[in-house]
């Protein structure tokens, strides 16, 4: 039996900092930006914007999006490897959806 | 011939009477167990059954292709079996064959660990595994599909009136087994280290499961819903898939091959892992280029993702999507590409012995580079015209997973059995499998390389007499093939009770899972390791036995 | 002989220090469990993300391919009952939220009222998607062998449509539209389908609540629980402005 392997103090090897509380303050202002955003949602779409609609649309939705990941589902207050977790995710959901449509836009490009 | 096995002294060793398999007794203590071990007992029968019902059915193949007609069964027959061939293959053997046996056996220990992360959620993953394979099994048995391994649409929604329904929920569970088990690599890699044991120290066989994981947690659940997709288009008719209605059929292939290309790399990657241990060991080095190696891996799963549309080449895809596909195509040969030249760089200059798993191993080595190399002829654009849809493909991807990843299993079930069971397989009879694996292999797959360049079709029970004498060559060399498979099967099995008994470390290799018990204890560890040495470190090793022997002295 | 460089015999449970009963045998800590259960959610939920992300890629490139058809077919939406489905959804993210800190700072009521209103308020969602897939079914909507294209050549006929001031469209186009119904119920399906787990989830974590539950620190399911449903409320957040919302101005 070595040296190398003894017991050994539990949390030696993690380094991870306290979990961080949200409060209901926090909470309470996210969910009125959230319903501010369904509001400009919906009176948006009644502007007649063009092709600026759907990007309108899409725009607040991601924001929506963002801020329930960042502060309802707390991934401001978690470490990198979170981060970048949900980096991953939508990394690869833009792959899928992006080099999918690169096919579909540069069909109608015709022939060499 | 030299050999590295060192063995305890047969008249007085024993294997441990305390250990994970006489732990607890009874069928229930099975069948309810959290322990990643039993698991990958557990795993390693359901598979084998697998893998022979895959085996009987291509020998059912390769019959029926000894003659240029269809005479041993009719047509819609022959595509019932091709099409049950690959998907019992791919889906209940090459996916899990490697992570869900070995790799959840090793993974823990390999990292010093008690158990995966979560050991309710691997024993879910089995069951899930066994439900598919069930509806898999109760599919062929009620008549049958003939859509290829692929469902291919508008075959597989609306003209095929085989179970494709029944199939692809089978698989839709399955893949859910293959997400669980991946998950929990990649959370029990993060979260359950030993101390001391960083990233750079980890066994590339963790690397390459990591890596791997990454596609199964990001690309099964595409199949999932393609297929959900598939079952409600021939259930009710929505119209996604359906060209009469509007749908796209070539929407099914993206879906679809977005998640099987990274597939194929689920299907190697762990055998890449296997290798890279089996090297080090047999040839007494550190792997040469850790680093690069190590992110090779990672690099292939995330390359991975941008390849997919070299399938669809013919497809009607858009030419500038084939160009960039194709090039991006040529861009993931090079990952694989170094993990080949820095295993030859390990070997050289190496003490090598040549114990079976090693013979694998230098089998997976020549025949992956042959399969990776013919996959960069179908990556390049105007090449593939030609060769797709004939027996080249086949040939390839026979080479790359038969080739590449079966041979990579024996190489690991040889390899760890001896820490599994605490036995030694039988060498000699063992050595001359390998071989009769790897010659029966060639005379297989080989003459599919010329049958395909000389435009033999792939997917029929008949082709013109011109082929015979290719084909006659391949149903040869797939008997010998067989006979090569059947051997382990039966020494290993024997090995349970007359095998020598293996001692902790009978390679005198470096992992943590050498350093304990064979086989080890439920809990692995009985204290946590602190891992002060370096990964591969053979010196270490070295200075471990001396301490032992003054010790003991 | 053996040479065992990691000690294999002595007793495994010999732990010195106690343990909450909660924590498994083979964590070293509390925090280093619940970590890591957050983190196995978090995977799970990229596999969601990757699962709904083949129904919008389909949808991308069939709203582009029949941009009038998926015009005419969001106009049988109704945006009173869609926008006050997202207020119900949101509302009940946020009760959920509050939920979650409940249980963080042992507060037994509020968790359990948190609870009882995100069970209310998810089930009030469902109603009203109730509510709108039978007036699909009544008008013949539901992709399939009843399809109708009625609503769509014909506008007139068609209270929605001719609401909405709809153009009649050739029949071709107006056949797309079951393209778009097929989207809208996949994906809003799927949605509910979520719903449905969340629910049933929702419902034995009340149970256990209600009795004294989750007060002694071990709260790692109600902050699965919560990322989960927050996670449905966000595939919604998409869906909403995407089928309903195409171009109301027309
Ligand atoms: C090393 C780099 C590789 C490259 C560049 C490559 C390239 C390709 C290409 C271009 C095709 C499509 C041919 C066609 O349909 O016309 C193909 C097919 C295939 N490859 Fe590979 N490949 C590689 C490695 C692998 C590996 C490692 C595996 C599995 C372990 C694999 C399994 C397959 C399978 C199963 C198919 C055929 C799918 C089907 O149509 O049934 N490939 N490969
Ligand atoms: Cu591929």
């Amino acid at each position: 039996m070595s040296e190398e392997f003894q017991n050994h103090d539990p949390n030696s090897g993690h380094t991870e900092t306290e979990q961080h509380i949200v409060g209901p303050a926090t909470y309470g202002i996210i969910f009125a930006a959230l319903l501010v955003g369904t509001a400009l949602t919906i009176g948006a779409s009644y502007l007649e914007m063009g092709a600026w609609n759907p990007v309108v649309a899409i725009l607040i939705a991601c924001i929506k999006a963002t801020l329930v990941v960042l502060f309802f589902m707390h991934i401001k207050y978690s470490s990198k490897l979170m981060k970048l977790t949900v980096g991953a995710g939508l990394f690869t959901f833009l792959i899928l959806v992006g080099m999918s449509l690169s096919d579909y836009i540069s069909r109608a490009w015709g022939q060499w | 011939m030299s050999t590295i096995v060192s063995l305890p002294d047969q008249s007085t060793a024993r294997v441990p009477k305390r250990n994970y398999l006489t732990n607890e007794n009874g069928l229930l203590s099975w069948l309810l167990t959290g322990d990643h071990k039993r698991i990958a007992i557990l795993y390693l029968i359901s598979i084998t059954f697998f893998f022979f019902i895959g085996g009987a059915l291509a020998g059912v193949i390769r019959l029926e292709l000894l003659t240029p007609q269809s005479d041993l069964m009719a047509a819609d027959t022959y595509n019932k079996v091709f099409t049950m061939h690959g998907v019992v293959m791919i889906f209940l053997f090459l996916v899990p064959s490697v992570p869900a046996t070995l790799g959840n056996f090793l993974i823990p220990i390999m990292i010093g660990a008690k158990d995966l992360a979560f050991p309710k959620i691997n024993l879910l993953s089995w069951y899930l595994y066994l439900a598919g394979g069930a509806m898999t099994l109760a599919a062929m048995i009620t008549g049958g599909v003939d859509t290829g391994w692929t469902f291919t649409t508008p075959m597989s929604t609306h003209f095929s009136n085989t179970n494709v329904i029944t199939t692809g929920l089978a698989i839709f569970v399955a893949g859910f087994s293959s997400i669980f088990t991946g998950l929990n690599f990649i959370v029990t890699v993060h979260r359950m280290r030993a101390p001391g044991m960083t990233w750079f120290k980890l066994p590339l066989f963790v690397w390459a499961h990591y890596a791997a994981s990454i596609l199964m947690v990001l690309g099964t659940p595409v199949l999932a819903i393609t297929l959900v997709l598939v079952v409600l288009e021939r259930t009710i008719g929505i119209g996604v898939f359906d060209p009469t209605k509007g749908g796209d059929p070539i929407l099914f292939q993206h879906l679809f091959w977005f998640y099987s290309h990274p597939a194929v790399y689920i299907m190697i990657l762990p055998g890449m892992g296997v290798i890279s241990e089996v090297i080090s060991t047999f040839s007494r080095k550190r792997v040469f280029g850790y680093t690069a190696v190590a992110f090779s891996s990672v690099a292939i799963a995330v390359f991975g993702f941008f390849v997919w549309a070299h399938h669809m080449f013919i497809m009607g895809v858009s030419n500038y999507a084939v160009l960039v596909f194709s090039l991006l195509t040529m861009l993931v040969a090079v990952p694989s590409a170094i993990k080949i030249f820095n295993w030859a760089f390990t070997l050289y200059k190496g003490s090598i012995t040549f114990e079976t798993p090693m013979l694998y191993a230098f089998g997976f080595m020549g025949l992956f580079t042959i399969g990776g190399l013919t996959g960069v002829f179908l990556g390049t654009s105007g090449t593939d015209i030609h060769l797709t849809e004939t027996y080249f493909i086949v040939a390839h991807f026979h080479f790359v997973m038969v080739g590449g990843m079966l041979m990579a299993f024996l190489s690991g079930i040889h390899f760890w059995w001896p820490k599994m069971t605490g036995r030694m397989y039988p060498e000699k009879i063992s050595q001359l499998a390998a071989v009769v694996t790897f010659i029966g292999f060639n005379f297989t797959f080989f003459p599919q390389f010329l049958l395909g360049m000389l435009g033999m079709p792939r997917r029929y029970a008949a082709y013109p007499a011109e082929f015979q004498v290719l084909n006659v060559f391949s149903t040869a060399g797939a008997s010998i093939l067989g006979v090569g498979y059947l051997l382990p099967m039966i020494y290993l099995v024997w090995s349970l009770k007359y095998g020598a008994i293996a001692g902790a470390n009978p390679w005198q290799a470096t992992g943590l899972e050498w350093q304990i018990q064979s086989p080890p204890l439920t809990e692995n560890f009985t204290t946590i390791p602190v891992v002060t040495q370096d990964v591969y470190d053979y010196e270490w090793l070295e200075r471990q036995k001396e301490h032992e022997v003054t010790h003991v002295g | 002989m053996d040479s065992h460089a990691v000690a294999t015999t002595a007793d495994a449970h010999g732990h010195e220090h106690d343990h909450p009963a909660y924590l498994r045998h083979h964590f070293v800590s509390y925090e280093q469990q619940t970590e890591t259960a957050s983190f196995g959610m978090w995977l799970f939920l990229l596999t969601e993300i990757m699962f709904f992300g083949g129904l919008f890629t389909a949808y991308l490139i069939y709203r582009n391919w029949y941009y009038p058809a998926f015009v005419a077919g969001s106009h049988q939406l109704s945006i009173t009952l869609g926008s006050f489905n997202t207020l119900l959804l949101i509302t009940s993210s946020f009760t959920m939220a509050m939920g979650v800190w409940s249980a963080e700072t042992k507060r037994h009521k509020g968790l359990v009222w948190s609870l009882i209103a995100t069970l209310i308020l998810g089930i009030g969602f469902l109603g009203i998607k109730t509510v709108e897939y039978k007036e699909k079914w009544e008008k013949h909507h539901i992709p399939g062998d009843t399809f109708s294209v009625q609503s769509f050549v014909n506008p007139s006929s068609d209270a929605e449509a001719k609401a909405a001031g709809d153009k009649p469209m050739g029949l071709d186009m107006a056949r797309k539209t079951e393209v778009y119904f097929s989207l809208y119920f996949a994906m809003t399906g799927m949605h509910a389908l979520h719903m449905i787990i969340g629910i049933a989830l929702l419902c034995g974590m009340l149970f256990k609540a209600v009795r004294g539950g989750y007060m002694d620190g071990n709260i790692a399911f109600v902050e699965n629980f919560g990322l989960y449903w927050h996670f449905v409320d966000i595939v919604w957040i998409f869906l909403f402005p995407l089928l309903y919302l195409i171009s109301r101005h027309q």
